[in-house]
């Protein structure tokens, strides 16, 4: 079971604080995160390639699924 | 596009839209804007209030038409890359007040983190103490900020919504290019230029309107594309060790610094030596009130923290339909006739109060804003 953040509309830094969280939280699971700007996408994205995870976005609708993978 | 997207969101990108913001900002001064202010959002949005008599400081009454062509570069941007997105929501009043105490603390500095930049490019040292200032502000919001802080969520709005805040500033901008003057003692007001040799004031010095106007839309574009951000470089040093966007910044003062050092507009110092009467001529638009420069900055360091943004990246997102950044921004605009007119800016008699209200009123912000207090539901 991944673990799921929902950031979406959310003010800078906390998207990426959250992610960070759930990253060093997870043990290694895939973490989901709910986002609604692709500002957003890729701060999260940096933050969690950073850490050395990686990261794919999937657009849905207005919003943005991104998956982190170790 | 998804290569230009690519390009925009890598450091190599901020780091050399930083390098072309700081070269642009300094060329402005050349072309006319004030010593050490060829971009200063505060400075600016305050000279717009005195354009519009919302403060009777006949020196810094201007419509800078920079501020207008940021909003609308960054809304075209956005339109562009498919990022205008209508939205609002996040305790928008708690903005209000935030960009007002944000503007009032760097008015006493005398300029934003733009300008701070500026200034220390410049060569004018008390921009250190506003540098230092500004990074133990921008420390305490994040202290809050991992304390829970937050300001809630903003949600999807109508467009009209989204589009109100770019309206607002085409509207500026046709006034900065027509200048109506209806009156004597009505709008437009405009700073009269002495006679020479007395030096201008801010109000009337500035760069040819359309330089002003298209450097603006350039400035707006890039910075949307790159997320440029002065405060928020310093907020993901200190809580993450992130120099991203930090580097774009430094980039900033860098060029701006090089472009001085070409045109000589550096002139290192607290102060620019003693005139003939043995009183120290201050550096352009500074004061050397060191605490005040220190604690000014502190204040605009933390509300800015809080509000996720420094006052440039604020207009930017206005420009992409964020309807709380454009609340923030009329709180600048707010703030700053205040500052005026209570004479609460730079060095002036009632400084020293209201950094002390501001401070305790946004710190009381930051600790009744943490989700967990139990206050809301």
């Amino acid at each position: 079971m991944e673990a799921k953040v929902d950031a979406r509309g959310l003010s800078c830094p906390q998207p990426v604080m959250l992610t960070r969280k759930a990253i060093q939280e997870a043990g290694g699971r895939e973490v989901v995160v709910l986002l609604d700007s692709m500002t957003q996408v890729q701060n999260c994205t940096r933050a969690a390639e950073k850490l050395g995870w990686t990261a794919a976005c999937t657009p849905k609708g207005a919003e943005f699924e991104l998956t982190l993978r170790k | 596009m998804t290569r230009a997207r690519d390009f925009f969101a890598s450091t190599a990108g901020i780091v050399v839209v930083g390098l072309v913001l700081g070269g642009l900002a300094a060329s402005l001064q050349k072309l006319g804007n004030p010593p050490n202010m060829g971009i200063c959002v505060a400075c600016f949005t305050r000279d717009i209030a005195g354009a519009l008599g919302l403060h009777r400081a006949g020196a810094v009454q201007y419509l800078r038409p920079e501020i207008p062509a940021f909003c609308l570069g960054a809304f075209v941007a956005a339109l562009i890359f498919g990022e205008f997105r209508p939205r609002t929501g996040s305790s928008p009043i708690v903005r209000f007040l935030l960009g007002m105490f944000a503007m009032i603390g760097a008015l006493v500095f005398l300029g934003c983190p733009w300008r701070a930049m500026l200034r220390l490019a410049g060569g004018d040292w008390n921009a250190v103490l506003g540098i230092i200032g500004l990074v133990v502000g921008i420390g305490i919001g994040v202290a809050f900020l991992k304390k829970g802080f937050s300001l809630g969520r903003s949600y999807p709005t109508r467009t009209v919504a989204g589009l109100a805040m770019p309206f607002v500033m085409a509207a500026l901008l046709a006034l900065a290019v027509f200048y109506p003057r209806l009156g004597d003692n009505a709008a437009l007001f405009l700073t009269s230029k002495p006679a020479p040799p007395a030096p201008a004031p801010p109000g009337a010095a500035h760069a040819p309107l359309l330089a002003s106007i298209l450097i603006g839309l350039v400035v707006g574009f890039l910075a949307q594309r790159t997320r440029f951000c002065t405060v928020g470089g310093i907020r993901d040093l200190i809580l993450m060790r992130d120099a991203h966007l930090l580097s774009g910044v430094v980039a900033f003062a860098v060029a701006a610094l090089a472009v001085n050092l070409a045109l000589k507009q550096f002139h290192p110092g607290f102060t620019l030596g003693v005139n003939p009467e043995g009183k120290p001529i201050m550096q352009p638009a500074a004061h050397t009130v060191y605490w005040l420069n220190l604690a000014g900055m502190v204040l605009a360091g933390l509300s800015f923290t809080l509000a996720g943004g420094c006052p440039g990246r604020q207009v930017f997102l206005a420009g992409e339909g964020d309807g709380d950044a454009a609340i923030f921004v009329l709180g600048m605009l707010t703030g700053a006739a205040a500052s005026h007119n209570f004479l609460m800016v730079g060095n002036g008699p009632f400084a020293p109060h209201i950094v002390v209200i501001g401070l305790v009123i946004v710190l009381l912000i930051g600790i009744l804003g943490r989700e967990k207090l139990g206050l809301s539901r």
